[in-house]
């Protein structure tokens, strides 16, 4: 009950302070220019549009999301503390695990909202224009919307652990853009270099996959890119596919984990909070 | 009369820093206590202690049945607290703060908005705190403190920021949940303004507690003197009455008025002499140590104290 109350106010302050909005105006915006632009070079014959578009949508995503997430969950808890609406809050009648996970639902509804309406418009926008649509594509397309706001919530719970554990607001948001770029750029880019030079010596492929899991957009971007064959044609990863032993469950549940684990260590670390 | 608030050899340390050194205190129901001392005498350091916000170093706490640093906090839904500077989420209207935190405490909502219009908050409540003064939070900040039927209400220097007639209210209330059995611990610097209203003290210097008792007992412990002052007719400036004692400080203040220094014992007999017959005595006014003093006494004393 207190975490429903927690997070009906967070959803409240959410739409209030235009967040909602902007999230939704630039997933929807970004969602809309990659439908109609990124078919330009493969054109519309033969092709299924809407699996170009999550293929394209989907490499954005793992820009985009993770960055949304951290920006909404950074302060949440070191936020409170200093503006000193933590302390007044803290002295009602509810656990702290209760304010974090109900901080945690209602950030959360805000991402799906944004995630689902934004790209949801990509999907009318085609059905409007009349491309054609079948399940498979659709079923892809919902995947991706899914899989989006479950790399959310992994960057929120993120997010809330960075913000359960330092003094204040700035070092939390450096942090989290250090973070931001290390799970998003950095880490391929050092996983593709080691691949290089090892040269498929000493990296076995379960090596290969304990890495791919590590992070969560990895995982987020296996799943989007290889899990539909329909999709993974496109996105020039059917390669990939057939050898990868990560199924989708496996991968569903890495970024469970990602979003379960970060959380729980916030919630711990906030407990032990003095303020 | 049962107790509230029970603090047991309470100790918390920051680092080197003690902020509460082995206080010890009941508080029982009904009472109106006040909680003065410098600032970080501890007092904020004591009422986070009783909210489980901080965790003692060593002792032991007890809010209305719940330990507190165990996370209990079951009676907290009875528990009203005003933090000192308190801040609201700025997004939300005055109203809709009060109904968030309404819910938390499964307070009717309509019911609470109505104590908006008791602190005075009246239309402004449709607007959003960030539009509001210093005033205006504050009397918010009582409003969400007064939720439910507090039995503790722990206030953190409450009337800073309320103008004279919104403070005047403000003690009304707390006088009338005090004596419906509620506890009221609050603390101020304003002690001019404690002085009539609580019903016990609590001084504190450096995180010790230097002095707990009701005025009329700090007075007594204190042994500071009554002032008595007299007006006293066809004085020539710096002559003392003759029937004056010795042993006792005499000083004029103005024109008229000799000021003298009054043992606690001594006071009737003072003012016996004074308005003995043929003294030309036109006025007198008995002035016992105020708050002030005595909190100047107790910290002088807990200083020299090794």
């Amino acid at each position: 009950m207190n975490v429903l109350i927690i997070a009906a106010k967070e959803i409240h302050q959410a739409i209030r302070n235009r967040w909602v909005l902007a999230a939704t105006l630039l997933l929807a915006g970004l969602a809309l220019s990659l439908t109609f632009l990124g078919s330009a070079p493969t054109g519309n014959v033969g092709v299924r549009t809407l699996d170009v578009v999550v293929v394209s949508l989907s490499s954005l995503t793992i820009f985009l999301v993770p960055l949304i997430a951290l920006l909404i969950s950074h302060d949440a808890i070191v936020g409170e503390m200093e503006r000193g609406t933590m302390l007044l809050l803290l002295s009602y009648p509810v656990a702290r695990w209760q304010v974090l996970l109900g901080k945690f639902l209602g950030h959360l509804a805000v991402l799906a909202f944004a995630t689902c309406l934004g790209y949801g418009a990509a999907v009318g926008a085609l059905a409007a224009t009349g491309s054609q649509i079948d399940n498979d594509s659709l079923l892809a397309f919902g995947a991706m919307v899914g899989s989006s706001v479950l790399l959310g919530a992994a960057f929120v719970a993120i997010g809330y652990l960075v913000s359960a554990l330092v003094r204040d607001r700035g070092t939390a948001a450096g942090i989290c853009i250090g973070l931001w770029l290390l799970l998003v750029l950095i880490y391929d880019m050092a996983l593709l270099g080691v691949l290089a030079l090892d040269q498929g010596r000493s990296i076995s492929a379960s090596v290969l996959n304990a890495m791919l899991l590590a992070n969560p957009t990895d995982a987020y971007r296996l799943i989007n890119l290889t899990g539909f064959a329909n999709v993974s044609t496109f996105a020039g990863m059917a390669g990939l596919a057939q050898t990868t032993s990560l199924t989708i469950p496996v991968l569903l549940t890495a970024l469970l984990g990602w979003t379960l684990l970060p959380l729980g260590l916030a919630a711990l670390a906030f407990s032990r909070r003095e303020l | 009369m049962t107790s509230t608030v029970r603090i047991s050899d309470v100790t918390k340390s920051y680092g080197q820093v003690k902020a509460v050194r082995d206080a010890s205190f009941t508080l029982d129901q009904g009472e109106l206590v006040a909680l003065i001392g410098h600032n970080g005498a501890g007092k904020t350091t004591l009422m986070k202690l009783m909210l489980g916000l901080i965790r003692p170093t060593s002792g032991a706490i007890e809010v209305l049945g719940d330990n507190p640093a165990a996370g209990e906090f079951a009676g907290r839904r009875q528990l009203g607290y005003l933090p000192e500077n308190v801040s609201f989420d700025p997004a939300l209207t005055g109203r809709e703060t009060q109904a968030f935190y309404a819910r938390l405490k499964r307070e009717p909502v309509a019911k609470a908005l109505d104590l908006l219009d008791a602190v005075g908050l009246g239309a402004a409540s449709r607007r959003r705190v960030n539009t509001y003064s210093k005033g205006m939070r504050q009397r918010l900040g009582l409003a969400q403190a007064l939720l439910g039927t507090p039995r503790v209400l722990l206030l953190d220097e409450p009337t800073t920021g309320l103008d004279p007639e919104l403070r005047q209210t403000f003690y009304d209330i707390i006088a009338r949940l005090a004596a419906g059995g509620a506890t009221v611990l609050l603390s101020s610097h304003a002690l001019t303004e404690l002085e009539e209203r609580a019903g016990r003290v609590i001084i504190m210097n450096r995180g010790i507690k230097v002095a707990d008792g009701s005025i009329d007992e700090l007075r007594r412990l204190a042994r500071l003197p009554t002032r008595i002052r007299l007006k006293v007719a066809g004085l020539a400036p710096q002559e003392m009455p003759g029937w004056a004692p010795q042993d006792a400080t005499c000083r004029r203040l103005n024109g008229h008025i000799v000021e003298i220094d009054a043992a606690p014992e001594r006071k009737i007999e003072l003012l016996h002499r004074a308005t003995a017959a043929g003294n030309a005595v036109e006025d007198v006014d008995v002035v016992p140590p105020t708050l002030d003093e005595l909190y100047a006494h107790f910290l002088r004393q807990s200083e020299q104290a090794p």
